[in-house]
């Protein structure tokens, strides 16, 4: 089976401009949502305490928001949490004496409720949260710098650059529909996000490499017309393999349960945007940054010249010991 | 070429290995090494427990205190004035000749830091030995904790230093809510016992004092236990500490209350006779953490070194008590930083939908390969059947951890890994396309896909390190399954369908149907 016709090359690079719109629309949404909606931090980062039940009918939500309003608990929000039968509690307070413990003290609160379990209690303690932010943002942090120099070790400081830009469009992004649709962010979201650090740059680099070795072994000499042809060449296998994750992930999204729902949620929508990304966004940049062929083949040569003139140089060497 | 050529034996070698190690883990077998399920999927208890450690220098400085007085009574100096204050001891000494005495008996005591103007002493700790302290304190509470929990009968506690001061303490036996009380109490409790003096001369006036008139005395106020108004006044220095129990075992008195009979070292046994032969007709307190559980007077010498502590317990605290004065006390009192805890039946769900999406998300993708690759496709699924085997293998041989965020890494991996056979497949089409024989094909577009493989999978990897230092519990089990399943999928994925494709071509299959080998013409 073949989905794309093999040898038609598409011009994407004309439409640069509508292209980059489209992007800078979604950043601007991103990050309007960003700044005034924010992130809903869970607990993992918060601090508080997260009590999940599970009634044997429908959990009676009002009932218990009115008994917890008499409580030192008044601000806990309540939610659904999968089915009807399911909820969630969350208080801002956590409890540092192991004495005493939250879950058991709603047990009795709420025992004229109805029938219930207590599945989960997770409390983090405001100072565990703080370290466990500051964490989060050291991996982010470390692993753009890895990324970073990887890229600019295998290719150079210009491929490396408009990686790394386009890794950033998708990341703004992930996080922008994290904000607007509400999703709790805890530590599964901050692995779903570095997980798509690293996803969302397999797909450029398939295409960077294809234009590495059109540049080496072709006399093309115009960009536009090089990007086009090598992503138009290695379009099916960016979608197909995007494709096979974007399976694996949707069957996360709408069977993995609800804990696993945001990791999954996150994922979603970065593979389509880091798709997308590699397609349009890396190769525009490589075309607005004036990337240029000739020096790139000139540098080439160079490289190639000190190398013969390096094994020159030994075999003389050599030859001169011996 | 030969059939058996080197990328195939490699691949049934992996074949082999996988599944004869993932069988454990597959059907549960009682021997062979297995994954340890997390506690998000099997049910349990995780805490996160931050050790005070400035109380255990506060008890340091109180124990130096105490031996200060021992070896004054013992001698028969004469001391004055005996206090501890916020980080330090200080008393000062009558007679200018006894200090050679005094500077030998501190001399042995180490890590000490003596302030003399005349005849007062000020002793401190150094700040080397404040460190020492702190950290000796968590090294200690971890294995008081953990002979504890091993007491109490929990399967397979995990007790881990984490850190300068924290301790994890992981709980996979818990199922019930009445287990995890009990356990955290136990752990909560520090099982302190001190043995101390009443000061009888003052202790009438125990109600009209404060707590730093009491201290001006050398005294301390204590609570009785069951009766919060009643109060002691006692001497602040113990006579003894628990730290000289070697045995707690729970009996019953004649009217059948719960109590616990401690048994002294021989030190302590020594110390405890030569203080009741001396304050005969006096009382004494027993303390537990603080609080006074009764103050028995002193009839005659108590020799033998045991004692009971009694205090309307009910069975199951007495044991508790028990427990925890016999594996020591927690020379700190401990917080609780986070906790985690999920019952059984979360965990049952957890496993149920992860292992749904899992194998849904396997046959789409085992699908997609077949309808649009055709035979290439079949050869990638028997490289991805390969690697998941190879994964459950891995992990198992080195006792890794399953979590839900695994399971995710585990599905994320088999959709990652087809990538690569994906690639390589697309590139082999492009090679005949421009009419280059299967076999030319196959060669060339190894060679030239690989570098693009192996640098996009490098960068995957990179992400899934950092991510296990820096991530906790559940997400470095992510790490771990999706880092194994990048690594054996460059085996099973580039390697082994490279010696698949090899092998046929060696059995002669000459076909030209590129469209039933690559599903395109």
């Amino acid at each position: 089976m073949e989905i794309f016709k093999t040898n038609k090359t598409y011009g994407f690079m004309a439409k640069r401009i509508p292209l980059t719109a489209v992007s800078a629309i979604l950043i601007i949404i991103s990050l309007f949502s960003l700044f005034t909606k924010g992130l809903n931090f869970g607990i993992d980062f918060a601090g508080g305490t997260v009590i999940q039940i599970k009634y044997d009918k429908e959990a009676p939500i009002s009932d218990i928001r009115n008994i917890l309003k008499e409580t030192s608990h008044s601000n806990a929000a309540i939610t659904k949490f999968g089915s009807d039968q399911e909820i969630i509690i969350r208080i801002t307070g956590s409890n540092s004496s192991l004495g005493n413990d939250i879950g058991e003290e709603l047990k009795t609160t709420l025992v004229n409720t109805g029938n219930f379990e207590v599945r989960r209690v997770d409390m983090v303690g405001a100072k565990v949260g703080g370290e466990l932010a500051e964490k989060g943002l050291m991996s982010l942090l470390l692993s753009f710098i890895g990324i970073i120099i990887y890229v600019s070790f295998r290719f150079n400081w210009k491929f490396a650059l408009v990686s790394l830009l386009a890794l950033v469009h998708d990341v703004i992004i992930a996080i922008g529909a994290v904000s607007l649709f509400n999703v709790e962010v805890n530590l599964d979201i901050l692995a779903a996000i570095l997980t798509l650090l690293g996803y969302s740059l397999n797909d450029t680099i398939i295409i960077f490499d294809r234009i590495r070795e059109v540049i080496q072994t072709t006399k093309e000499d115009d960009l536009e017309k090089l990007i086009d042809d090598s992503v138009s060449r290695t379009l099916p296998r960016t979608v197909l393999t995007s494709l096979t994750v974007f399976f694996t992930v949707l069957t996360l999204y709408l069977f993995g349960g609800e804990i696993i729902n945001g990791f999954a949620f996150t994922m979603l929508v970065g593979v389509i945007v880091g798709t997308y990304s590699s397609i349009f966004v890396a190769s525009s940049f490589l075309v607005n940054f004036r990337f240029s062929i000739a020096n790139y083949r000139a540098k080439e040569v160079e490289k190639i010249r000190v190398q013969k003139e390096k094994a020159k140089n030994r075999a003389m060497f050599e030859q001169g010991t011996l | 070429m030969k059939i058996f050529n080197y990328r195939l034996i490699i691949l049934l070698l992996c074949i082999i290995f996988g599944v004869v190690f993932s069988i454990p883990s597959l059907l549960q077998t009682n021997t062979g090494k297995k994954i340890a399920l997390g506690l998000d999927l099997q049910g349990g208890l995780h805490m996160l427990l931050g050790v005070n450690t400035h109380e255990a220098v506060g008890s340091k400085i109180k124990s130096i205190a105490t031996t200060v007085k021992y070896f004054s009574d013992d001698e028969e100096l004469l001391i004055d004035g005996l206090l501890i204050n916020e980080d330090n001891v200080s008393f000062s000494v009558l007679d200018a000749d006894e200090i050679p005495k005094i500077d030998t008996m501190l001399s042995g005591i180490k890590g000490l830091a003596i302030t003399k103007t005349g005849l007062e002493y000020t002793i401190k700790l150094t700040p080397e030995d404040i460190i020492k302290t702190k950290d000796l304190a968590v090294a200690q509470a971890v294995e008081t904790i953990r002979n504890r929990l091993d007491q109490f009968g929990l399967s397979e506690p995990n007790v881990i230093r984490q850190g300068e001061s924290d301790i994890v303490v992981e709980l996979p036996g818990i199922k019930t809510a009445e287990d995890e009380k009990g356990a955290r109490e136990l752990i909560s409790k520090p099982a302190n016992l001190e043995l101390m003096a009443i000061d009888e001369e003052k202790n009438d006036q125990v109600n009209n004092m404060t707590n730093s008139q009491a201290s001006s005395y050398g005294d301390i106020i204590l609570e009785d236990t069951k009766n919060p108004n009643l109060k002691y006044l006692v001497k602040e220095i113990p006579i003894l500490n628990g730290s000289q129990v070697i045995d707690a075992q729970v009996a019953f008195d004649k009217s059948n209350q719960a109590i616990i009979n401690f048994t002294l070292n021989s030190t302590g046994a020594r110390i405890f006779g030569e203080f009741t032969s001396k304050n005969i007709g006096k009382r004494l307190a027993v303390v537990l953490d603080g609080k006074v559980y009764s103050a028995p007077n002193i009839r005659e010498r108590i020799g033998g070194g045991s004692g009971q502590i009694s205090g309307g317990f009910t069975v199951a605290e007495a044991g508790n008590v028990a427990i925890a004065l016999r594996s020591g006390a927690l020379p700190a009192t401990v917080t609780l930083l986070e906790k985690r805890s999920v019952g059984p039946s979360l965990g049952a769900d957890s496993i149920r939908a992860s292992s749904i999406a899992l194998v849904s998300g396997f046959l789409l993708v085992f699908g997609f390969m077949i309808v649009y690759y055709k035979g290439a496709g079949i050869i990638a699924n028997v490289a991805l059947i390969a690697n998941v085997f190879l994964i459950i293998a891995i992990m198992a041989m080195f006792g890794a951890t399953l979590t839900l965020p695994g399971m995710a890494g585990i599905l994320l991996t088999i959709g990652m890994a087809v990538d690569a056979n994906i690639i390589i497949i697309e590139r082999i089409r492009e090679i005949l396309r421009e009419g280059a024989s299967i076999p030319k094909a196959i060669e060339d577009g190894y060679l030239n896909a690989i570098r693009a493989i192996v640098d996009s999978n490098i960068t995957t990897l990179l992400v899934a390190v950092v991510l296990y230092v820096y991530g906790t519990g559940p997400i470095k089990g992510f790490a771990v399954t999706i880092s194994i399943g990048i690594i054996t999928s460059m085996v099973t994925g580039i390697l082994g369908t490279h010696g698949i494709y090899q092998a046929l071509l060696a059995r002669g299959v000459k076909t030209k149907n590129t469209y039933t080998w690559f599903g395109a013409k």
